[in-house]
């Protein structure tokens, strides 16, 4: 069966690359068309020791992507010669599966971000475009928070400031965007020391009273 | 000299039903809706192609060839990434440009390195400009009715006589010998500039012999220059930054040079 068009959605996963790592960000949402049908699900996934994933479009779709990345490091580890996939690697690796799903036109629905040890911060999409930038925003993010992610870096960043840029990022995408959530995970990846992914939280802070102003 | 034929007659009907460019990320139809029994209420297929934009531009002289890209990468209206590299090194002499689908070009720009590697194994030398052009026409023409949606100008020197050529394609590898050639979406807006000041068209008071190679790399390079400069004013898919290559007897040597970024 081949995804046509994507049924349970993830919206946007946002990501800012920092002078002491890299902070990726998305909310807790899976959309079934217009409703909000699952609200606590995650988003952000870790299989490997040096990144992690953040995934956007059809959730099944994410879920195969994280069982093949799964297996990928289960593979490594029964090697059991310590060597593993650098982030960079794994990136290459994603878009080559993607790039081969499309050209079989059976594509994963997604929109992929990777965030890595060593400051890697990296896209690919269902067509298997791959590059890396300073700042990554997917689906709707890609409209409403990239210029704000671009507005707001700094090559001398830090990941504190980073993790609330694009906190202030989800916020202003759960105002605006229909299917975005105020519940949201975050992912700290230092350059070096150990990966940090947040348990799914509320974003604080809103204040719809200016609502009735804005049209 | 005829511009390579334009991409979309190559396209089959199947791949030609691309979204509205205005049309937001989340226009997914409710689920439960009953499968729509009239065609134009369902919505259109998936394509697996996607246009990126970019322009890139080959030029060469009697000692030199110049290859230049833009940086930007567009998906419609938006630009997620402003850094994203057309141009691809293919030998010493020899450099490569492609326009079109981000993905595309870089499954293209992969195969052809590892293509390259396997002669340089079985023949201990790189591949000449003809030989490369000609395996760059043959890995088009392999996906003839599946196509590589990339439109590439290569450029490089004659190994033998040290002459620069550049070499103009499309889609599915029809490609032809030239001194200079424009693809991607800047094409309409560049290709006539370069005619008239670089191969000399119209000045008739020019004898035919002098016409084509007599710009020099320097006067070249700043024709390029305002080239690019020129199409960012008008095409929306082209910006950002431009990477040029200047290859010579030399080598090859890369410059870049910021472009709007609006």
């Amino acid at each position: 069966m081949h995804t046509t068009e994507p049924i349970v959605t993830g919206a946007s996963v946002l990501g800012i690359q920092c002078v002491d790592g890299v902070v990726l960000g998305c909310d807790t949402l899976a959309s079934y068309g217009s409703l909000a049908r699952f609200q606590r699900v995650r988003r952000i996934v870790q299989p490997g020791a040096d990144w992690v994933l953040g995934g956007g479009g059809e959730y099944s779709d994410l879920q195969e992507v994280a069982r093949l990345l799964e297996t990928m490091v289960t593979r490594e580890y029964c090697q059991e010669d310590g060597v593993v996939r650098a982030p960079r690697a794994v990136h290459r690796y994603l878009a080559r599966v993607m790039y081969q799903r499309r050209s079989r036109l059976d594509p994963l629905f997604n929109s992929l971000v990777l965030a890595g040890r060593g400051r890697f911060l990296g896209v690919v999409d269902m067509y298997g475009t791959a590059f890396e930038s300073h700042v990554v925003a997917t689906g709707f993010g890609s409209l409403l928070a990239l210029p704000l992610l671009r507005k707001a870096w700094r090559p001398d960043m830090r990941m504190e400031e980073g993790a609330a840029c694009v906190e202030h990022c989800l916020r202003v995408l759960f105002y605006r965007d229909c299917r975005a959530l105020s519940s949201v995970q975050l992912a700290r990846v230092p350059a070096e020391g150990a990966i940090e992914v947040s348990e799914p939280y509320e974003l604080g802070e809103l204040q719809w009273h200016v609502a009735q102003t804005v049209a | 000299m005829d511009r390579p034929l334009s991409h979309s007659s190559f396209l089959p009907p199947l791949f030609s039903s691309a979204p509205h460019p205005l049309s937001p990320p989340h226009s997914v139809p409710h689920p439960s809706a009953a499968p729509s029994v009239n065609a134009a209420e369902r919505p259109a297929r998936w394509s697996p192609y996607q246009d990126n934009g970019g322009t890139v531009v080959a030029l060469a002289g009697r000692d030199y060839a110049i290859v230049a890209a833009d940086t930007r990468f567009s998906v419609s209206f938006s630009i997620p990434t402003r850094e994203f590299t057309k141009i691809t090194q293919l030998t010493d002499r020899v450099v490569l440009a492609s326009a079109g689908m981000g993905a595309d070009r870089q499954y293209l720009h992969k195969m052809l390195h590892t293509r390259l590697a396997m002669y340089r194994h079985q023949h201990q030398r790189d591949m000449s400009l003809p030989a490369a052009a000609q395996m760059l026409s043959n890995t088009l023409y392999s996906r003839r009715f599946f196509p590589i949606y990339a439109f590439n100008v290569l450029g490089g020197i004659d190994s033998a006589t040290g002459e620069g050529f550049v070499y103009g394609y499309d889609a599915i590898g029809s490609h032809e010998q030239l001194k200079v050639v424009c693809s991607g979406s800047g094409q309409a807006i560049v290709q006539p500039v370069l005619d008239q000041q670089f191969s000399g068209r119209q000045r008739y008071s020019v004898p035919d012999a002098e016409r084509a190679p007599s710009l020099t790399l320097e006067q070249a390079t700043a024709l390029v220059r305002d080239a690019f400069a020129s199409a960012t004013e008008r095409d929306i898919h082209t910006g950002d930054a431009l990477e040029m290559w200047q290859i010579t007897a030399a080598g090859v040597r890369q410059t870049r040079y910021e472009l709007r970024k609006d």
